[in-house]
């Protein structure tokens, strides 16, 4: 362990000479560094003066936090570049090839930039963060207590390791520079929507909502790491000289994989999507153990917390009936409002909703929002038992009928979507992050294609022509 | 040693960098590879430093593996790549010291190490000075010292004297010599014929990623341009008539004042064929071999694997 360490930080205090001798990086970042805290004072300054004219105390509370969000953020923008040269930089240069050469292993070597690339703009950050709060101690405005700092403090280092370990994927990907530079616009462009996303908690005033920044940020960071150390590899750096978009090898190994060894559609349901199926075992069955914990606890929280907010006196409850009665009148003509092809139209491409998201988050947001469908089935049925109906009845008459159908094809969907995501980031002998990416989506499209699509079709048509029959016949009320 | 088998390496699924090469290299013999610039050296110097993984085929470097022992290749290989690849913002010696820790060098052997070979190839002075600054060929000799810094069994050399004065190259030649009588394996990627032909102990030659040819200077000199010529040079003009020649000797080239013999087997002939000559009352000044470059056997293969006419 200790010898790993000592090889990461050689590798490491390398690029810190490297670093500290380059003009080019100093002296903005320096500049950045010591003007921007006392232009942000004074912006501070303005803001205190508006706002003890016009009002807005919430604003006025949370102000210092926000700017300390901001103030931050700004050298961590130098991450980029310091991550962006990493690699791409030292092949433009011809300086990685004898390092490659080198007994040095793969994940030194990236662990070693790695902590480079996050350690000089965070350090820069925390600096400028310091001065700004010294200034602003001497304004009448509320200062932050310790603990929203601490969080700020740990949003920026997880900001920093975001964009590094995300600047580096795309270093390690790219052939030049020129490249790694647009690609960056892919950090920049989401980072900058997270940065507005955390204004708004931080605005929130509830600074304990912070914490699912920094879990979430943090989480995709370490995503982002794994992804970066899982297709690291020499060969990838120095076997592209120029980026060249091989299509009909891409359609090849897509359709391939999507075929299989199969010469007609039921050999392909008979031999290539058991394969698939069995393959998606264990993502399966997280999915399944997810959806009940998700399940569950939104049922739970709906039965405990909504009584406290609403009122459900008897003679209220009796209104909502009557109200979802007449609303429900005339379910069993639900065809004629939203026919079946619409129903199953919104339903795929919710799935397909599920892996775009996915992909671009190896998994953990297509997940999330699986888990937010699933909680509002059981906010449902917590809600039915609210007013009086019996969940499982609910469950059994209103969901289940199409449900085993629809609810089969997302889990499916969602299994295919995750594994997809843990390949992404799992290391793979021999193949590139490309031709991981077109195995997954490959696989995905089997079980989309091949399960998914004809479930969901099943399903569209027993909601609207078989379900509400059930609920009219099991709820006669209705 | 480095053996090598059918070995290959394709690119973006299409394109045949390295198309089936077979090689031996024994240590204490330096191998020149010849080719054009994209011809597959680089490609199969990097396959053999464990830096790309053969699509097919096999080599072993050192006695290891490229494919199942990458690590132990990369500790036992010195690399001279074809960009010399300095970080310009280090010092001369701080870079040499950086390499050898990297090859885990013990701190006291790092600092004898990169004394004695900043002396030796004449850098010393340039120890504390930043790599950027040094020339062309400082750069090229520090590049040099870094593939020697961990005293690898088996180097593989990317043009090593490229932008190196006379002396300078004449310095690492001598240092490349003087490697391979301690037994190193070498293999010197080159354009540059004359030393190719000076250290190298075999020859190949590569074009579009397959070996055209390969062996001594001498097995490559018979088979691209036939037979050794010899040539009798004469004082004055000399009728040679009907020469009755040798079993063995072909009549290359007449002049009044010489004659050239292509001969298949010079130790056995050569005496007759002189005998021959002055029993005849040849005014004869001079009996020798027709020098031949390697840069004619070269550009020979180059001209017939291109199917383009080749004239000397």
């Amino acid at each position: 362990m200790r010898s790993n360490f000592r090889t990461i930080w050689m590798v490491a205090r390398r690029e810190f000479i490297d670093q500290f001798r380059d003009w080019r990086i100093i002296v903005p970042m320096l500049l950045l560094v010591t003007l921007f805290p006392f232009i942000a004072d004074d912006t501070t300054r303005q803001a205190v003066n508006f706002m003890n004219r016009f009002g807005g105390d919430l604003i006025l509370d949370n102000l210092v936090p926000f700017v300390v969000l901001v103030i931050g953020f700004f050298p961590l923008s130098f991450t980029l570049v310091v991550a962006l040269e990493s690699f791409v930089g030292e092949k433009e240069r011809g300086t990685i090839e004898p390092l490659l050469s080198s007994p040095l292993e793969d994940r030194h070597m990236y662990l070693g930039k790695l902590l480079v690339g996050i350690t000089t703009p965070l350090v820069f950050s925390y600096i400028s963060i310091g001065i700004y709060l010294i200034l602003v101690s001497r304004r009448e405005v509320a200062f932050p207590s310790a603990y929203m700092l601490a969080l700020i403090f740990l949003l920026t280092f997880a900001h920093a390791v975001l964009m590094v370990s995300s600047a580096i994927v795309i270093s390690v990907q790219a052939t030049t520079i020129r490249a790694a530079n647009l690609l960056a616009s892919f950090v920049v462009v989401p980072v900058a929507f997270l940065l507005q996303g955390e204004t708004v908690l931080i605005f929130w005033g509830n600074e304990d909502v912070l914490w699912f920044a920094i879990v979430g940020v943090t989480l995709l960071a370490g995503l982002l790491v794994r992804l970066g150390l899982a297709h690291f590899r020499r060969e990838y750096l120095l076997g592209r000289e120029i980026d060249t978009i091989n299509l009909k090898w891409i359609w090849r190994a897509f359709r391939n994989r999507f075929i299989g060894d199969a010469k007609t559609i039921s050999e392909w349901y008979r031999m290539e999507i058991p394969v698939t199926l069995r393959q998606l075992r264990r993502p399966l069955l997280i999915v399944i153990a997810l959806a009940l914990v998700g399940g569950i606890v939104s049922y739970t929280w709906v039965i405990m917390n909504v009584p406290d907010y609403f009122d459900l006196t008897p003679d209220h409850v009796t209104e909502l009936r009557t109200l979802l009665a007449e609303n429900l009148s005339n379910l069993d003509r639900l065809g004629e409002r939203i026919p079946a092809p619409v129903l199953f139209y919104h339903n795929a491409r919710t799935t397909v909703a599920f892996l775009l998201l996915g992909l671009v988050s190896f998994g953990t947001l297509g997940l999330t929002l699986f888990m937010v469908n699933i909680a509002l089935v059981g906010g449902v049925l917590g809600a039915a038992s609210l007013v009086g109906y019996s969940p499982l009845a609910v469950f059994a008459v209103g969901l289940l009928p199409h449900g085993i159908f629809e609810l089969s094809a997302v889990f499916l969907a969602t299994a295919a979507m995750l594994k997809t995501g843990a390949q992404l980031v799992t290391p793979q002998a021999d193949k590139s992050l490309g031709e991981m990416l077109l195995i997954s989506l490959a696989d995905w499209f089997r079980i989309f294609i091949g399960i998914a699509i004809p479930l969901l079709a099943v399903a569209a048509i027993i909601e609207i022509y078989i379900t509400p029959r059930l609920i009219k016949i099991f709820f006669p009320v209705l | 040693m480095i053996e090598t088998n059918d070995l290959s390496k394709q690119f973006n699924h299409d394109f045949w960098a390295v198309d089936a090469v077979t090689l031996t290299v024994q240590p204490g013999e330096i191998l020149a590879l010849l080719g054009q610039n994209g011809a597959g050296k680089t490609t199969t110097v990097r396959m053999l430093t464990a830096l790309l993984k053969p699509t097919r085929g096999w080599a072993r470097v050192g006695g290891y593996d490229i494919t199942k022992n990458p690590q132990e290749i990369r500790t036992n290989v010195g690399v001279l790549t074809e960009q010399h690849g300095l970080y310009m913002r280090m010092t001369g010696i701080e870079y040499l010291e950086f390499f050898g820790e990297v090859y885990g060098l013990e701190p006291k052997l790092r600092k004898s190490r990169s004394d004695y070979l900043l002396e030796y190839f004449g850098l010393t002075e340039a120890a504390h000075r930043r790599s950027g600054e040094y020339s062309k060929g400082m750069k090229q000799k520090l590049a040099l010292a870094r593939a020697l810094m961990h005293d690898p069994t088996v180097l593989l050399l990317d043009e090593p004297t490229s932008a190196m004065d006379p002396e300078s190259a004449q310095l690492v030649r001598n240092e490349i010599s003087r490697l391979r009588s301690s037994q190193r394996t070498i293999v010197i990627c080159t354009h540059n014929l004359a030393e190719a032909e000076a250290l190298a102990d075999k020859i190949a030659i590569i074009y579009r990623g397959k070996i055209l040819l390969s062996g001594t200077l001498d097995e490559l000199k018979r088979d691209v341009l036939g037979p050794v010529e010899y040539e009798a040079k004469f004082a004055n003009a000399f009728d040679a008539g009907d020469l009755e020649l040798p079993q063995g000797v072909d009549l290359a080239f007449r002049s009044e004042t010489s004659l050239r013999f292509r001969i298949e087997a010079p130790q056995a002939i050569n005496p007759k064929l002189v005998h021959m000559l002055t029993t005849r009352n040849a005014p004869l000044v001079s009996f020798q071999e027709v020098p031949r470059k390697l840069e004619h056997v070269y550009l020979k293969t180059m001209a017939d694997a291109q199917g383009v006419p080749y004239a000397v």
